[in-house]
């Protein structure tokens, strides 16, 4: 257990395990095991961007279908506007032609009250004529017969 | 212990097992067996680093990849705990090395005391120490690469000026520079020392007690001492040796982090004191 040349032989002996060590053991494996945190590292931090994107999209996917339910409802609202302009219309429409066949109904009438009025007239003024004939038992002249007519015309 | 144990059998156990395979003499005898099984298992660490070189994988690592990464980290974060992200690069290959390495050449004590001396004394080879951290030479001689490196850091972290500095105005401030310069040798010289006195006083000390343990049956006949001898050496050694389990772990664990912390210290600007 006295010191003597060993101990330099181990000297060297240590140093070149240190030297041996580092280059065959150490340096391709620490560097081995750099690169795999490295990976990971960079695996997680795509996972993570992965996972960003992801919500970009769906935010995305939500919004495009709030948009869409907007615009169908807009178009629905306007569907139901024109269908009710439509009906409006369509009442309004109606309501004139009513108006105007019941216009027309009503002047035919007044067309034909006057026509009988017209008969009615020229048959009592005959009647008239016939009557006042037979009371008078006598020929009125012509002039006399129209003045009284006109007369009795003008009467009724 | 048995009665056929003499005492000078004893001795001669301990001091055989005690007694490198050497060459030379005096300063100049060479610890062989140390360095053999010190080669062998740096050998060990390295035929491993090529296995697991030749086939890394970064997706799908094998189990024993796996494993090695483990420890890797484990000595990375050690490092991290100590020195920030700004650690050199030589540091983190340095604490590994000295953790398997020591862990391995402390793990030699866990084998049977007597099983490799005996094949080498079957082969002719009349002493064998299989644990080279129990040869004072081998924790010393990390230790003071350790102790280089940190002289090294110093001055490159702190300049020269700065290194002097801390010798003359630490730890007492500028009116004790005589006190300063001693407390500081002596602090620095006693991180070296310690660490590689540590580890062999820890693992010479085990091995002491495997061969005390080894002892209690050493030499005995077949007989009725032998029945109650037999279990209670079994006993022991088992509890000697999970125990070990620990200690050889938490030794190689303990250098490890006193180097990180040694070299960690060099890399303090003076301006924190």
């Amino acid at each position: 257990m006295n010191i003597n040349i060993t101990l330099v032989a181990q000297i060297l002996a240590f140093t070149i395990l240190v030297w041996l060590v580092s280059k065959y053991l150490w340096t391709p494996l620490s560097a081995l095991m750099e690169a795999r945190r490295q990976k990971i590292a960079d695996g997680l931090s795509a996972s993570e961007r992965g996972k960003h994107e992801l919500k970009l999209a769906q935010e995305r996917s939500t919004e495009l279908l709030r948009e869409t339910k907007e615009k169908a409802n807009d178009i629905i609202a306007q569907a139901n506007a024109r269908s009710n302009q439509i009906l409006e219309d369509a009442r309004v429409n109606a309501k004139a032609e009513a108006e105007r066949i019941v216009a027309q109904a009503s002047a035919e009438i007044d067309r034909e009250v006057n026509r009988a009025k017209d008969v009615l007239r020229t048959q009592v003024s005959a009647i008239a004529v016939t009557g006042a004939e037979r009371i008078l038992k006598r020929e009125v002249t012509t002039k006399d017969h129209e003045a009284a007519l006109a007369d009795l015309i003008a009467h009724i | 212990m048995a009665a056929e144990n003499t005492g000078g059998s004893s001795v001669e156990y301990i001091q055989h097992h005690l007694a490198n395979l050497s060459v030379g003499h005096g300063f100049w005898q060479l610890n062989i067996d140390s360095l053999i099984f010190s080669f062998l298992l740096g050998g060990v660490i390295l035929f491993v680093a090529m296995k697991i070189g030749q086939n890394l994988r970064t997706e799908t690592p094998g189990r024993f990849q796996n494993a090695v990464e483990g420890v890797l980290e484990f000595v990375d974060n050690q490092v991290k705990d100590s020195f920030g992200s700004k650690a050199p690069a030589l540091i983190a290959p340095l604490a590994l090395t000295i953790l398997v390495w020591v862990w391995l050449m402390n793990f030699m004590d866990l084998l049977p005391i007597d099983l490799l001396p005996a094949i080498a004394h079957g082969l002719g080879i009349p002493h064998l120490k299989i644990v080279p951290t129990t040869d004072l030479n081998t924790p010393l001689a990390m230790a003071l690469v350790v102790f280089a490196l940190t002289i090294y850091y110093n001055l490159k972290v702190k300049g020269i000026g700065g290194y002097i500095k801390m010798f003359l105005f630490h730890p007492f401030g500028k009116f004790f520079i005589p006190v300063n310069v001693v407390m500081t040798l002596i602090e620095e010289l006693a991180k070296p020392i310690s660490l590689g006195l540590r580890l062999f006083g820890n693992m010479f000390a085990g091995e002491l007690v495997f061969m005390l343990i080894a002892l209690l049956t050493l030499g005995a006949s077949i007989g009725a001492g032998l029945l109650i001898w037999f279990p209670l050496q079994v006993v022991l050694d088992v509890a000697w040796l999970i125990f070990h389990i620990l200690v050889i772990t938490l030794q190689a664990f303990i250098f490890m982090v006193l180097t990180i912390v040694y070299l960690g210290m060099a890399h303090i600007e003076n301006d924190a004191h």
